[in-house]
C-alpha cells in the first residue's frame, strides 16, 4: 500500500505533547527562542495541505553516499562504515513515496564541517557531512555513511551530544515539514543529553533510536542501522466538508 | 476491550541545531561541489508570471538580537492563487514558478531575503477568498519544533480586513505582527520569537 497518488485531505492534528515543548530551559538556547504566546490553530486550508514535489532528477549519483560524495577520487571518509535504511510512513502506517530526505552529521571524530564549528576534533578532508535521498513508492530509503562521533557542546559545563544524524523530511504537504535526529542503539549519552530530554515521553525518545540491523549488514563492508520515520497522516477527503472548488 | 486504532505516532521533532546549513544549504555553509546548487534558492525564472517582489527581514530572539543561524522556508501560490502541487485540485499553476523557497539568515547580518512573486488569493475551507499570504516555516538552534506562521501584505488593506484567518485572531492588536510593510524594493517582514511584538505562530 502506498500513497503515491495525490491526496487532498487535511493532516491529523499534531500531538504537541509528543513533540518537545518550545521552552525547555535545560537546553539553554531555547529560553530566548521559544514563543510564549498561544499558537493560533488553523486546520488545513489549501495553503497547508499542498506542497512541492521533488523529483529523482535532482539527485546526483553520490548524494546518498557520504563516504564518497566529498572524497577525493579513489579516497573515502575515515570511520565506521554503516548503512542507514528504513521507511518513511505516515501515521496511518502507509509508506510515503517521494519524500525528500536531507541528512547531515559530524564526522567520525565528532567534528562538523562548518564555518562556525569550534571543536578541536580534526576535520576529515574526505568527509563533507551532507547527503540526500528520495523515498521510493513504498517509502523506502537508504544511504551509506560513517558513524558520527559524539562531541562536546557549550550548554552545561560538560554536555556531550550522543552520536546522531540529523534528518529533514519534506513529505506531501507543507504542514508535514519535519526535522528530527536519529540516535544509535546502546549509546549511553542518549539518556544524558539535554536536547534528547526536551522530549518528555520515553516512548517518543525510543522512536528516534535506530537498532543495529545485522540482517542487512554487508559482510566485510558496512554494518546496517534501521531507522523508520513517521510523518503526519491525513484524513480521507470523503470526510471533508468543503465547498466545491476547494 | 475495543479494537485498537493502530495509528502510529509522528516522529518527535528535534532541533535543527546550529549546523542545519550543512544538510539543507551546503553550498552556503562552505561545502561546495556535493550538490550543484542549494535547493529552493531560486523560485522564479525569466518566464514566471506575476509581480516580482522581494521579502527581507530578520528573526529576532527575546532580547531583540537577530538569529544568525536560522533557516526559513516559504510556500505560496502563484500569481493566480494556484499552488504548484499535485494536491492542488483547482487547476494548473504557472509551471515557471515553484512556489517554494529556502533561505538562511545571513551569518553576519542575520538578514534573510526571498525573491519571488506576489501570490494570488486562495480560498479558505468554506470557499471565501483569503487575503494574499505566504506560509513561513522557521527552524534554528534552540527551536525544538519548526515554527509556522504566515506573512500578509500591509498594502492589501481591503483583503486583509475580510480575511477569514486574520479575523479569527482574538487579540487584533497582534495582527500587525503578520503584516509585511513595503520599504524600497522589498517587503519587510521581521519575525519576533518572543516579547511584546511576538509574531503570531500557527498550529497548522
Amino acid at each position: 500500500m502506498d500513497n503515491a497518488k495525490p491526496e487532498t485531505g487535511a493532516f491529523y492534528p499534531r500531538d504537541r505533547n509528543w513533540h518537545p515543548k518550545a521552552f525547555t530551559p535545560d537546553y539553554k538556547t531555547s529560553v530566548l527562542r521559544s514563543p510564549q504566546k498561544a499558537l493560533l490553530s488553523l486546520s488545513g486550508t489549501t495553503s497547508e495541505i499542498t506542497g512541492p514535489v521533488f523529483g529523482h532528477e535532482i539527485l546526483g549519483e553520490k548524494d546518498n553516499d557520504l563516504i564518497h560524495n566529498f572524497a577525493a577520487p579513489g579516497e573515502s571518509a575515515i570511520g565506521q562504515r554503516i548503512i542507514v535504511h528504513g521507511r518513511v510512513l505516515d501515521e496511518r502506517g502507509i509508506g510515503v513515496a517521494g519524500v525528500l530526505l536531507e541528512f547531515w552529521q559530524a564526522n567520525a571524530g565528532g567534528r562538523y564541517r562548518h564555518k562556525k564549528e569550534g571543536y578541536i576534533g580534526a576535520l576529515d578532508p574526505n568527509f563533507g557531512g551532507c547527503g540526500r535521498a528520495i523515498t521510493d513508492e513504498n517509502g523506502y530509503y537508504f544511504f551509506r555513511t560513517v558513524k558520527p562521533g559524539p562531541y562536546p557542546w557549550p550548554n552545561g559545563v560538560n554536555d556531550w551530544r550522543p552520536a546522531h544524524i540529523h534528518f529533514s523530511l519534506f513529505g506531501h504537504g507543507f504542514a508535514q515539514r519535519l526535522i528530527t535526529q536519529m540516535y544509535f542503539e546502546g549509546d549511553p549519552l542518549i539518556a544524558l543529553c539535554p536536547i534528547v530530554r526536551t522530549i518528555s515521553d520515553q516512548a517518543a525518545i525510543d522512536q528516534l533510536v535506530a537498532p543495529l540491523d545485522m540482517a542487512n549488514t554487508i559482510p566485510m563492508d558496512a554494518r546496517a542501522y534501521k531507522f523508520d520515520m513517521v510523518l503526519r497522516g491525513r484524513r480521507s477527503t470523503m470526510f471533508e466538508n468543503r465547498m466545491e472548488g476547494n | 476491550m475495543v479494537q485498537p486504532l493502530a495509528l502510529l505516532k509522528e516522529s518527535p521533532s528535534q532541533t535543527a541545531g546550529p549546523y542545519v546549513h550543512i544538510g539543507c544549504v551546503p553550498n552556503f555553509s562552505g561545502i561546495p561541489g556535493v550538490y550543484e546548487q542549494d535547493l529552493g534558492r531560486s523560485m522564479t525564472n525569466d518566464k514566471t508570471l506575476g509581480e516580482c517582489i522581494a521579502i527581507e527581514g530578520r528573526v529576532l530572539d527575546g532580547t531583540g538580537t537577530p538569529l544568525k543561524d536560522a533557516l526559513l522556508e516559504i510556500w505560496q501560490a502563484d500569481h493566480k492563487g494556484l499552488y504548484n502541487s499535485p494536491s492542488e485540485t483547482r487547476g494548473s499553476a504557472d509551471p515557471n514558478f515553484s512556489g517554494w523557497g529556502r533561505q538562511p539568515t545571513h551569518m553576519d547580518s542575520g538578514i534573510y531575503r526571498f525573491e519571488t512573486i506576489k501570490p494570488g488569493r486562495v480560498p479558505f475551507t468554506d470557499g471565501r477568498l483569503q487575503a494574499p499570504h505566504i506560509s513561513f516555516w522557521i527552524v534554528a538552534r534552540g527551536i525544538n519544533l519548526g515554527l509556522n506562521t504566515r506573512m500578509y501584505f500591509a498594502d492589501e488593506e481591503e483583503a486583509n480586513t475580510a480575511d477569514p484567518v486574520l479575523n479569527r485572531i482574538e487579540h487584533q492588536v497582534r495582527v500587525p505582527t503578520l503584516l509585511a510593510q513595503r520599504t524600497g524594493d522589498a517587503y519587510r517582514f521581521d519575525i519576533h520569537l518572543q516579547g511584546e511584538f511576538e509574531t503570531i505562530f500557527f498550529d497548522i
